[in-house]
């Protein structure tokens, strides 16, 4: 068979390996998409989160002491059902972002709790931002406005919930720290830190 | 006579010997009469007071009680939690009772612009409440002119 024959024939594929073309392409589409799924769910687990220790030794102590980590119910909120979204597209742009994390993971820019704390206000100012940002999107996936039901609340959280939805407030405004500690507000709120202002 | 005296002493011993009996029994641990080998029963965790108005004093100098439940509020160097709503930055937003103004100055008197820093441990006089039968029995009645 000369080369004009082969690409002749190319040209026009028999029905056969059309379809056997088409049957692999859906195999190979199965294998990789549930593949990269599979892959991605992988980095959704908080083990992955907590590979590294600047995850381990600081935030995560720090999430076992409040109620997202143990509460009355036995329902639990790992680091991905806050911290990674759950649409697919803004998964994937928060997945991207996140290899920025990884170089500062080999920088080692905060490998030490006194590097931690020289910058947890920005770390945690960078995730109020991007909260406030998508309304609170990933708070919501589990505390919505249409399922609280305001006459089972306390009397402190009726007031507070009934002005943040009037003004239009979202969650991250006031339910800051709740499941990290909070940095040092000397620039944030003065009057909620020792010391004068300037301190 | 003489044996009446005697029987005497002997009833008002055995009488004395009798009640530091029943005393003894009578006083118990805070372990209960558990044996000293056996694991003593856990106490019941009492639950604090979550969420109500303000608690009237009781005494004029009274540091105001905690009407509310505070677990997991940290107070340390970098923030105290109390402060962010009952500072008086936030206290109107918050509707939450204002600092007092006795807590703005230093231990000699001198006029500070923040809560002081021996004042900023709000637990160490703050406390909340729990709704329990007293241990002991108080017959304490707060002055008239606070309540």
């Amino acid at each position: 068979m000369n080369i004009k024959s082969l690409i002749k024939k190319m040209r026009s594929p028999s029905s056969a390996t059309l379809g056997s073309l088409l049957v692999a392409g859906f195999v190979a589409g199965i294998i990789f998409w549930g593949g990269f799924n599979t892959a991605m769910e992988a980095t959704n687990q908080e083990a992955f989160c907590i590979g590294c220790h600047e995850m381990k030794d600081n935030v995560y102590q720090e999430y076992k002491d409040t109620v997202h980590y143990s509460n009355r119910t036995g329902v639990r909120a790992t680091c991905p059902d806050c911290h990674v979204p759950k649409p697919w597209i803004h998964k994937m742009v928060r997945k991207i972002q996140a290899s920025n994390e990884l170089l500062h993971k080999a920088l080692g820019t905060i490998d030490t709790p006194e590097k931690f704390e020289e910058k947890r206000l920005q770390l945690a100012q960078n995730v109020w931002r991007s909260m406030e940002k998508t309304d609170s999107r990933e708070c919501r996936n589990c505390h919505d406005y249409e399922s609280m039901d305001f006459v089972e609340q306390q009397r402190r959280a009726v007031t507070s919930h009934s002005i943040g939805l009037e003004e239009g407030k979202t969650c991250i405004n006031c339910h800051k720290g709740i499941a990290h500690s909070l940095p040092a507000l000397y620039e944030v709120d003065p009057s909620a830190v020792v010391g004068s202002a300037g301190h | 006579m003489k044996y009446s005296i005697l029987a005497g002493l002997v009833l008002v011993g055995s009488s004395i010997f009798t009640s530091t009996i029943t005393l003894a029994e009578e006083v118990k641990s805070l372990r209960g009469s558990t044996d000293i080998e056996a694991a003593s029963n856990a106490v019941e965790i009492k639950k604090n007071i979550n969420d109500k108005g303000p608690i009237t004093r009781d005494y004029v100098q009274q540091p105001p009680l905690i009407p509310h439940k505070i677990k997991g509020y940290k107070i340390n160097l970098k923030f105290n939690k109390c402060l962010t709503c009952h500072s008086w930055a936030n206290y109107q937003k918050s509707g939450a009772t204002k600092v007092s103004l006795t807590h703005f100055s230093g231990r000699d008197g001198e006029a500070l612009s923040n809560v002081s820093p021996r004042r900023y441990f709000c637990t160490q006089c703050h406390v909340p409440q729990a709704d329990v039968k007293p241990l002991v029995e108080n017959s304490f009645k707060s002055v008239p002119t606070i309540k």
